[in-house]
This record gives structure tokens, sequence and C-alpha cells, in this order.
């Protein structure tokens, strides 16, 4: 069975055709050729497909395209692009060497912006010594957050070294 | 480079791709901007037998599906030798999640909906598929992987393993691993029917374009020049990457069933378990015979492995133990089982990876035994020239990076009794082993260098895994021209390019590297330092890049501190250090990426990494990234490299040596010997799990 959606990418409009079984991830890649999220797992396991919308993070492998008609996606290629230059986070990953092969890191981008609003907001997370403590962007809340991206090129250093290096 | 002004090696160049990756704009094999039909193809369930029917009806019969290959169907390849490309030729099973179909269609819903319906009858017969201490199928392969002989001998081992005041025996294990590479393989194949016989179009995902090509030209029966591949970026291959695989050969069959109409495949992470390659799982026993003050009179080191019954790979994980330490009396042995298993391939560093686990596990044991510093034994067992060939070093630096290493990390003080240290719940102890990595140049790459409008490019077939070979070929370029490396542009990646080897054996840099300082210097003879427009030469790697006479490797020491908690057994790894020496570093930022890379693999390796064979339905248990566990941003804390200043000119023309593959080796072992030292309880079998400290010390 296939549905007619709206998704807004990285601030452009588009009216996509899905067959309903077709998950955000493979909307943005098969159906309109955004491949900036990249498919490491397909189940939620790897974090490769992690993308911004409405500014939080989603595995978008996980998430049904039709269950996202009408929302504001952003992918790393808008993150990277965006209109009043780069997120601070993109140029800490490319002067940090935060990467490698580069197919984990559009997801370890957007990831990397989700906690740092997350950690704006002081949500807590499972870093926290005691619960209620206040939210700091330590190594450990970093790299517990950090913690659904995997990188198989071992860039973990750089990465949280890019991360905290924004958050502060 | 002799004569040759230093000015972008050695600068901590960023990647030229490195917003094109941060973006997500790089391409990969399966992103190509093409209308395309999807292909999924269909697993074996049982571990050995054969198909006895498919029924493709209720496929056939679902939307959007194109086509169902199978064994019956499948069109006839040209050359089955290499029995791993033989796909849909027969109806005989090797192994759990072999491919015995597969479904072309027009959504990649409708192709994986069409390749559930696929309806496959299997016999199946008795299968093995776990290797146990002397197995009844062991044999001696006639060759290992890159090496030619399965064993060695020097003296009599035996009788100098009788004599010896001290005698440590010990056997070590290590499980069947998968690379994992981040990016699944995949391809994007066209074939185009018309003059010249037709022509194959494949966007891969690999470690080489040229042995992709040269692969399925032979196994198609068509003309080099008739198949092209291309391969611009590639999401990690640590060795998956290094030869195409059955998929590939499935994508083309694919492409030929529909002319003119391009196909995409993408592996599942689920399929990269069977069908890609893995580590094989080794049982190594390893005898040391020491006087006293710790010289060793003898080294024996046999290894048991498994390989496939479908192709054999034989994983070389004795073959450090020829070479590292002096002794007099020394063997090596490999044996193989061949089970019905998929076919194992190289993963990092095969065979040092495991073999220096074993090797400096036991170094530390025997340390352990003569109340001794590991570093002071290792330092009594220094060979002067190659235990092996008898040939001098071209740059042994191991003491060096030992002693340099342990004041860096901060060693002096150590109390070297195990279960000397608990802070809270915490035992805590630090851990030393030593890394080493043989140096190869590969024949057979060319490079041609044009000029244009002031712009020289640089053009080669080689891939860039993720190491930054397009970055560090331009800054080699750069030097080689004597030129800013703004004048130098790179491209890789295409088989329409001059030739090049594998991304593989730490060996890319140093064998397309000699060739482009070859092509720059005959650019320069042919047509001097205003060369005009259009100007080209073109070299290929010289057979004289590596010194002949000597002994060439790369060295390094890990350092580790882990804590083992007193009452789960959880291991922390808050810090590690690596010391290496690697020639000349042409990139700094680059390469200590890589080193940081292979340590934090080798860590992964230490407390995670464990393929679980189902011994009675044969197949790979954990097949996904949930439950075949990689380290995560949480299991790794402070990993640090750095490097011994210095070039190797006997390795290359850029005096360095490869860094892709020595940051793994021995990683694995200074993680185990530092938890030993926490706790007490050596653990001789990884990954270290918790359950394996929740045994009380034990010697
Ligand atoms: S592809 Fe979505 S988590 Fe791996
Ligand atoms: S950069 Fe390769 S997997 Fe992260």
């Amino acid at each position: 069975m296939e549905a007619t959606i709206i998704l807004h990418v990285d601030g452009v409009r588009r009216e996509l055709t899905v067959d309903t079984r077709t998950t955000l991830l493979d909307a943005l890649r098969d159906r309109s050729g955004e491949y900036s999220p990249k498919k490491g797992c397909d189940h939620g396991q790897c974090g490769a497909c992690t993308v911004l919308v409405g500014g939080r993070r989603i595995l978008s492998c996980l998430a049904l395209a039709v269950a996202c008609d009408g929302d504001e996606v952003t992918t790393a290629a808008g993150l990277a692009g965006g209109e009043d230059g780069p997120h601070p986070l993109s140029r800490a990953f490319v002067e940090h060497d935060a990467f490698q092969c580069g197919y984990c890191t559009p997801g370890q981008v957007c990831s990397g912006v989700g906690v740092l609003a997350e950690l704006e907001a002081g949500m807590p997370s499972h870093a926290a010594a005691h619960p209620g403590d206040p939210v700091e962007a330590t190594d450990a809340e970093i790299r517990e957050r950090m913690s659904g991206n995997l990188c198989r090129c071992g860039a973990y250093p750089a990465i949280v070294a890019a991360v905290r290096e924004v958050a502060r | 480079m002799s004569g040759v002004e230093q000015g972008a090696l050695g600068r901590p160049d960023e990647r030229v791709e490195g917003w094109d990756k941060v973006a997500g704009r790089a391409r990969y094999a399966y992103e190509q901007p093409v209308p395309a039909l999807y292909v999924h193809p269909v697993l074996s369930t049982v571990a050995r037998g054969r198909v006895l029917a498919v029924d493709t009806g209720p496929a056939r019969a679902s939307a959007g599906v194109e086509a169902v290959l199978t064994h019956e169907n499948a069109e006839r390849l040209a050359d089955t030798s290499d029995a791993e490309f033989a796909v849909l030729q027969g109806p005989h099973i090797g192994f759990c999640g072999q491919i015995v179909a597969a479904v072309v269609a027009r959504t990649p819903e409708e192709a994986r909906r069409g390749a559930d319906l696929v309806q496959v009858r299997e016999y199946a017969e008795e299968h093995d598929v776990v290797l146990g201490p002397g197995h009844p199928r062991l044999y001696c392969p006639d060759e290992l992987n890159a090496y030619p002989e399965a064993d060695t001998r020097q003296g009599d081992p035996a009788a100098a393993l009788e004599r010896a005041p001290v005698v440590l025996d010990r056997t070590y294990r290590t499980p069947m691993e998968h690379n994992n590479p981040m990016e699944p393989h995949a391809c994007t194949v066209l074939w185009e029917e018309g003059t010249g016989g037709g022509s194959l179009t494949v966007y891969d995902s690999t470690q080489g374009v040229h042995p992709v090509r040269e692969s399925l030209a032979q196994v198609l029966g068509l003309h080099a020049e008739q198949v092209r591949v291309v391969s611009e970026h590639v999401g990690g291959g640590f060795g998956s990457k290094g030869s195409p695989h059955a998929h590939n050969v499935v994508a083309a069959l694919a492409a030929r069933a529909v002319p003119g109409r391009w196909v995409k495949l993408a592996l599942t992470r689920q399929q990269m378990f069977t069908l890609v390659g893995h580590r094989t799982p080794t049982i190594q026993r390893v005898r040391l015979g020491a006087a006293r003050d710790g010289v060793l009179s003898a080294v024996v080191h046999d290894v048991e492995e498994h390989t496939s019954t479908v192709k054999e790979f034989a994983e070389q994980s004795a073959v450090c133990t020829r070479m590292m330490y002096a002794a007099p009396h020394r063997r090596t042995t490999h044996r193989l089982a061949a089970l019905d298993v998929p076919i194992p391939f190289w993963m990092r560093a095969p065979g040092e990876t495991p073999g220096m686990f074993a090797l400096e596990s036991a170094l530390d044991e025997l340390a352990c035994e003569l109340a001794m510093d590991p570093i002071v034994l290792r330092e009594r067992n220094e060979p002067d020239l190659d235990p092996e060939t008898g040939a001098p070093w071209s740059d042994r630096r191991l003491v060096q990076c030992l002693h340099e290493g342990a004041r860096r990390f901060g060693w002096a003080g150590r109390d070297g009794r195990a279960r000397s240290r608990r802070e809270g719940e915490w035992w805590v102890g630090t851990g030393v082993a030593s890394a080493v990595y043989p140096h190869f140049v590969n024949p057979g790459s060319e490079v041609e260098i044009v000029h244009g409008q002031g712009v020289y490019t640089v053009s080669i077939g080689a891939a860039d895994i993720g190491t930054g070979a397009r970055t560090v070929l331009g800054q080699i370029a750069a030097d080689a021209l004597s030129v800013p490396a703004e004048r130098v542009r790179v491209r890789i990646g295409d088989t329409a390019l001059p030739p090049a080897t594998v991304a593989g054996g730490s060996a890319g840099t140093s064998s397309w590297g000699s060739a482009v300082v070859a092509a720059a210097r005959a650019l320069r003879e042919e047509h001097g330092s205003e060369p005009g427009e259009g100007a080209r030469a073109r070299a290929g790697t010289p057979e004289d890049a590596v010194a002949p006479g000597y002994s060439v490797y790369s060295f390094g020491a890990h350092f580790v501190e882990a804590r083992v908690h007193a009452d789960t057994g959880e291991v922390r790894v808050p810090r590690m250090y690596g010391l290496f020496s690697v020639g000349r570093v042409l990139n700094p930022r680059l390469a200590r990426s890589q080193l940081v890379g292979g340590m934090v693999m080798g860590l992964s390796m230490a407390l995670h990494e464990h393929t679980v064979m189902d011994a009675r339905l044969g197949h790979v248990v954990n097949h996904d990234l949930a439950q075949y566990h990689v380290a995560a941003h949480a299991d790794v804390q402070q990993v640090e490299a750095e490097w011994l200043e210095g070039a190797d000119v006997r390795a290359t023309p850029m005096g360095s040596r490869g860094v892709g593959e020595i940051g793994i080796v021995g990683a694995a072992a200074a993680v185990a010997n530092a938890a030993h030292h926490a706790t007490g309880v050596r653990v001789r079998n990884l990954p270290l799990t918790p359950d394996r400290f929740l045994v009380g010390p034990r010697e």
C-alpha cells in the first residue's frame, strides 16, 4: 500500500509517495535521494541513521515514514550547510578528525547536536551519580549519551573532544 | 625522499573530503543517484546439505518482483574455481547463511517481501561448526595467508624445553570475530549489452577496485576492459572488503538478468555475519623455556584454527613468534579444521592480532613466574638480528618504545605483585604488551601525473577506506614535485584510473605512495620544473622500494590501566597509551586516528567481541550489533597514541611504514595483562567478560 506524505528536509518541502512499510530512513535515502543519514543496521542498534526531528534526535530506521508526515527533519547536510554557516559541531568534527571512514559521522553529528540540546535543557542521564544532580558536559555524560552511535573506526576520543569543545 | 624538500609531509593536513563526510555528502556505493531495481538475497538455513527445490511462484506473483534467481535459472558462470564466487551454480550448501536465491524488485520493500516468499526446501546433513582442541579434522595447510610455510623449526625445541630451568606451558583461545565495518557491503551495478560483448559498471564498497574488476571479469568470462569498478568512499572495511564476496557476484548476475537497468544490493547487517568473512577462532598453545634470568632458550607456538569447507583461509597466527624474541630453539605450527562455517577472511592484522595476544600474554605470565618486570623480560630477549632470517633489522626500536612508553605512561614504581591495589570497589592494575607488524610494499600499482594550468592531477585507482589516502597521496606528490599541496589534485577509486593494489596489509600508502614518488620523478625528468600544458608521466611502484637484505617491521608498546569491579567482575579501561615506531609519520592527524582506531578495536576485542556459533543448528547466534557488541562511546575512555620520530628510508622512498594495523596488535594482551595485575586472575580466553573474574584469584 502506498501513501503520500510531506517532509520538510533541511528546510526543503518534499512530497513523497512511500510504501506504508517504508521507514523514514528509506524514505530519505531511496525515495528522495537524501543520502546524508546512513544505514548501518536498520534495527536501531548503531545510530548511523540518526536525524533530528523537531530538534530531537531519533533513529530514522525505527520510524515509519507515514508517521512523520509533516515533520521538520534535519540531517547532517542541513547542519553543515545551514544559512548561517556550518554548525560549530560540524566544524569541530573536521578539526578534531573525529572520523575516518565517515559512515557513522552524519549520525554522530546529529546525535551530538541532540546531546547539546539535552544538556542545555538539563535532561538527566544514567551518567549522573545521583538523580537530580545538575547536568554538566563532562566526558562521562557525553560518552553515556553518545553510546547509541557506534564508530567502528574507533574515533570515539576525538568525537567526545569535539562535543566537549562545543558544549563549553 | 632524498633531495626533496619536506613541506607537505609531516604536516597535519585535514582530510580533503572531511566536510563531505561530516555533511554526509560523500557518496558511498549504494548511494548513486540512479533509478534502480533492488536485490535481496535469500540465505540457506542449514549448515550443510543441499537445496532440494525452490518454489519461486509466490515470490514472482508478489507486487513489484521482476525476477527471482535460483541455482536452476541463474546464468552459468565462466569460472567457478573460486568456490566463494560460484554463487547459484548448484544445490550444494556449505554453510548456514549461504546465498541460495535472490529477488529483484522495484523497491527495497518489495524485494525483501519477495525474498520472504521464496520457498527453499533444504536437505540437511550432519554438520560440524565448533572448533575444539585436537579436532579430528585438523590438517596442515600448504601455505598461510601471505606466508609460504605453515610450520617452521629452528634447533631442537623439544630438548631445549626439557633442559630449561623454567618452563611455561599455556593455552590461549581467541573467539570467532566479525569485522563489522559500519557501512554494510553494497553495490550498484549496471549491465549494458552492445558492441564489444557488453559492459558492466559496478559501484562497490571495496578496499580495491582493480582486484574486484579482476575477480568479476574472470567469474563472468569478460575481459577486464568490459568491467568498470568505482569506489569513491568506503565506510570501513578492516579487511572484509579486501576482496569481492558472493554478493558482488549475485548483484552482477541480477544486473545481467535485467540489461540496461541499474540494480542495487546492500547486505543487511545480519547477512554480513556469513557472507563477508570473519576472524577464525584460535586455540594457541605457547611453550616458553627460560633461564632464571629470563633469557629464553625455546619458544614453541602451536595454533589450531578453523576454515570453511567451501574455501580455505589459513590465518597466520604464529608468524609473529618467528621473529619477535631471541631464542635458539623455536617452532611454530598451524593446523586447520575445515568446518561447515562461513568463509573466514582478513580481519585487521590477521595473524598478528590473535597471535600476539597469546605470545604477549605468555611473556607476562613468564615475568610473573620469575618475579621480573615484564619490560625487563622483553629487553633480555631482544634479538640483534631477525631470528627467523638472520637479516639485520631496518629499524627495530621495540626497546625504545617500551622504555619511553613506560616513562610517558608512568610505569616506574609499579608494584609487580598482582592484586596489590584496591580503590573502593575496584581492583586496579596496569599491563604492558609489545606490538609488531610487518612492512609490505605490494608490486603492481601505477600512477599517472598530468600537469595543466599549474595543477598536477595525480591518478591511481587506490581506495580510501578511512585512512586518508586522498589527502596523504596529495602530500606525497606535493613534496615529490616540490610544489605546494594546493597545486595537487588526487583522483582515486576507479578502474578507469591506473591500477592500484588493495588497501590491505597496512601497505596502501607504502605501495601507492612509492609509485607517486616514481611518477613525480619521471615527470620532472621528462618535462623539467616548468612542464607544459598536458605534460604527463606515468610510473609504477619500483621493485626496489624496500631495500633488500633487511628485515622491515613496525613495532610498538601498549600500556593499559584496567579496573575490575570486585563484586561484579566488570572490567573498565580508563587509560590506554601506545607508543609506536612506524617510520616517518606522513600526516600526524590521520596517523593518530588510525593508531587510536586500532587500539580501540583491540580494546573491543579484549572486552567484548565474540561470535557465537550454535552447535546444534549451525548458525551464527548473535548476528547483529545488539548481540555482537563492539566498543561504544561509554567503553572507551582515554586512548592516546604517539610515535618515535624518525624515518626508515629502507622501507619506502617516503621513509614511512604502514599505520593501519599495528594499533590493534598486542592491545588485547595489554588489557588482559593489566586485568591480571589488578585481580590475580589470568584470563586466557577472550573476551574478558565479567564472569571470568568471579572465580577468585588463581594462577
Ligand atoms: S541504521 Fe538505524 S540505528 Fe542502525
Ligand atoms: S568513522 Fe568509520 S565508523 Fe565512524
